[in-house]
């Protein structure tokens, strides 16, 4: 293994970790249902590309770096899509976006 | 370097499930199901490579795919009912 890409991929890796971390605790500690939902999609995203793409350099070129670019594909696809959809069920049931704390309305 | 990875991902899936078990609404529990498949995604993967078995990445690639149709079917079982409320209130008044 070169050293200069698998410093590259422990860098990647290491600020993977930190966007999972810093989102994960957004999802629990943001006041509205809206705002939780960025700190969500934050770990969707950029903490997906970081971690696969550090992965996929420790892997090389082989079928395990494939899977991994066929892993992050599907992830980029589905996780906006499913952000989207999320909203959209969240906002026509009545969930107001721009309130500063969360109401607990229904179950 | 792993290690750090995964525990950073575990401490995620553990506040995703705090937040699904005292979210208030019904879509703050599924924002959260929704973020633990994918960090569930994401951890296989790491630990495919953590024990060097590449096998686990086809079972990260079959749940990242059965996360997301699980997710958008809850999705549409609730949206269905908010609307169908909607339509109750309408034909109420």
């Amino acid at each position: 293994m070169d050293s200069a890409s698998d410093v590259l991929s422990w860098i990647l890796l290491a600020l993977g970790g930190g966007f999972v971390f810093v989102g994960g605790l957004g999802a629990l500690r943001l006041p509205n249902f809206y705002t939780r939902m960025h700190a969500a999609s934050l770990t969707d995203s950029m903490a997906s590309i970081l971690i696969l793409l550090g992965i996929m350099l420790q892997a090389g070129w082989s079928l395990a770096a494939i899977k991994l670019l066929a892993i992050l594909a599907f992830l980029l696809l589905t996780g906006p899509t499913a952000s989207y959809a999320l909203a959209n069920a969240a906002l026509l049931s009545g969930l107001k976006p721009g309130s500063s704390a969360d109401e607990s309305k229904e179950n | 370097m792993y290690y750090i990875v995964s525990i950073a991902i575990l401490i995620t899936m553990a506040l995703a499930l705090a937040r699904a078990l005292l979210g208030p609404s019904v879509y703050d529990r599924v924002l959260a199901v929704n973020m633990f498949g994918t960090k569930t995604t994401l951890l296989l993967s790491v630990i495919a490579f953590l024990y060097g078995r590449p096998d686990f990445l086809d079972l990260a690639l079959t749940y990242a795919l059965i996360n997301f149709i699980g997710v958008l079917a809850v999705l549409e079982f609730f949206q269905s009912r908010s609307i169908r409320r909607v339509n109750n209130r309408v034909d109420g008044n």
